[in-house]
């Protein structure tokens, strides 16, 4: 049995990132990946946050396959045919230190594993771990799919997505329930670079992302968004499991639908449909964070349930959690010690970090919007009535369109419900 | 654009092996009348065969999200990766 000082199950951000910082810190370190190089079994929506990034890979703008960088995110609200925007633009995110960029994962993923590669990384491909190896209680290693394939490793860092076998087997995974996952789909959709900047009133090079709330799920809690790559665009929605199997819904109709809605029909216009993807995305949060660590493992990324799904951030929780895992997995090899106490430090770090400050802010969100489903029904009826009422000029005065701007809101939601709605918005996003 | 269409531009390393499995058939048939795993799976993957009253499952397109495998209220549907280097091979991601 060849043996290691870090196995790491996974070939995503999260897990790349681990065994990056790990093999920077004199660990030999192999990562176990099922597809055919890492990238290939990997999606997401995907925007690629710089300052995690970077953490692991300084300066990698200048070399890493991105799409375009985010100068522009758009958050708008759909109801019927009708649209509420607003955007907030900052041509300086198109030039260092960045803030975001569009990424095709295939493309990126398969970058990071060579700079991986590069730190002394091993990436055994097209191999599934299918239990984790143990000496009495201490793990001890991996068992893969392949003949003779058992590996031994001091410390294993789990980084095996959101369908987590493994850390399921190991006790460091939730159960994943219908109101803890969201089934998203997208479609990448080929447009001329000159057409995908006009559309967007983007510079060459420049990128721009759109987030629709509202109808755009059916009222269901999720979203669709629109990214723009290169000469594509990423369009896809997202929504929790557990009201799209009430409603009834498959997830390509309601792509389709999003598709047909007219502010994004003209977007996507003469488009090419290239490719066609699904994933899931653990929307459990804080409330639905496992266990993070035991002797010997630790559990990183969408693993561990690490996704910010109001900020639609998780690529950068991913790699913050790897790197660190990585640090603390070679300091406590180092040191002798792979106790739980030694992993614990994990747990620590990550507390002290962004990725489970924002976890732990927003943990009541998803319960509270799940309880309160007119928030994605109601108010962007009531958004949009506004908007019509006060922009259209029928010789109406203005104070009475005001009076009667209110009339309607009370007619949708009493005062009481309202105040309500806002206490309890605000006591779950505060 | 028909979903058909869709998964014919998905690029696939198909294994021989199935790697679902229906725990127990009877279940879909007797106690399951909602049977969301035929509308949730965005490859439409299973489909209620009514002629042989069983879930008909075909793999060779699963998408490998694992949306089955949460959103089947009796847990019958037994979901893993396909083995090393088969199935779904992404073109972007």
């Amino acid at each position: 049995m060849e043996n290691f000082d870090v196995i790491v199950v996974g070939g995503g951000p999260a897990g790349l990132a681990a065994a990056i910082s790990a093999a920077r810190a004199g660990m030999k370190t192999v990562v176990i990946e099922r597809g055919d190089y890492p990238g290939t079994k990997n999606v997401m929506g995907g925007v690629l946050y710089s300052r995690a990034t970077e953490a692991v890979i300084p300066e990698f703008w200048k070399e890493a396959p991105l799409e375009r960088p985010v100068i522009e995110q758009r958050y708008g609200f759909l109801s019927g045919d009708e649209i509420f925007a607003a955007a907030y633009r900052d041509p300086a995110w198109a030039g260092p230190p960045y803030n975001a960029h569009t990424v095709l994962r295939v493309k990126f993923d398969k970058w990071l594993g060579q700079q991986a590669e590069k730190a002394g990384v091993m990436i055994i491909t097209e191999t599934v771990v299918e239990d984790l190896l143990y000496k009495g209680d201490n793990v001890v290693g991996v068992r893969t799919g392949r003949a003779e394939g058992d590996l031994g490793a001091k410390v294993v860092i789990l980084a095996e997505g959101v369908n987590a076998f493994i850390a399921k087997k190991a006790g460091l995974a939730p159960q994943l329930r219908p109101d803890t996952v969201a089934v998203a789909v997208k479609e990448i959709i080929q447009l001329p670079q000159e057409k995908l900047e006009d559309r967007f009133c983007l510079e060459p090079g420049q990128g721009a992302t759109i987030e629709l709330f509202g109808d755009s799920t059916d009222g269901m809690l999720g979203t669709a968004f629109i990214y723009t790559n290169k000469d594509s665009l990423s369009v896809g929605v997202g929504a929790l499991l557990e009201p799209l199997i009430r409603k009834k819904w498959t997830p390509n109709d309601l792509l389709e639908s999003l598709k047909a809605k007219p502010y994004v029909k003209r977007l996507i216009q003469g488009g090419e449909t290239k490719e066609y993807l699904a994933h899931l995305i653990p929307e459990g949060g804080y409330n639905a964070m496992p266990k993070l660590h035991r002797q010997g493992v630790m559990v990183v990324g969408d693993t561990a349930m690490l996704v910010n799904g109001l900020h639609r951030e998780g690529s950068n929780l991913a790699m913050t959690s790897g790197k660190i895992a990585g640090e603390v997995a070679a300091q406590a090899i180092q040191a002798g010690d792979v106790s739980d106490q030694a992993m614990s430090v994990y747990e620590t770090r990550l507390r002290d970090s962004f990725v489970v400050k924002d976890l732990h802010k927003y943990r009541k969100v998803t319960g509270f919007f799940e309880d309160n489903p007119h928030f994605f029904q109601v108010y962007p009826e009531i958004m949009m009535n506004a908007a019509r009422m006060f922009f259209t000029a029928d010789e109406t005065p203005k104070k009475e369109r005001q009076k009667q701007i209110m009339k309607m809101v009370f007619e949708h939601r009493s005062k009481g419900a309202l105040i309500g709605d806002l206490f309890g918005a605000w006591r779950a996003l505060k | 654009m028909k979903l058909d269409d869709k998964l014919y531009l998905v690029r696939f390393n198909t294994d021989k092996l199935n790697h679902i499995k229906i725990a127990d058939p009877e279940v879909c048939l007797k106690q399951c009348q909602d049977k969301p795993c035929t509308r949730i799976c965005p490859a439409h993957v299973y489909d209620w065969d009514e002629e042989e009253k069983r879930i008909s499952v075909g793999y060779e397109g699963c998408l490998e999200c694992g949306t089955c495998r949460i959103g089947c209220p009796f847990g019958n549907i037994l979901w893993g990766y396909p083995r090393g280097g088969f199935g779904v091979s992404w073109k972007n991601g």
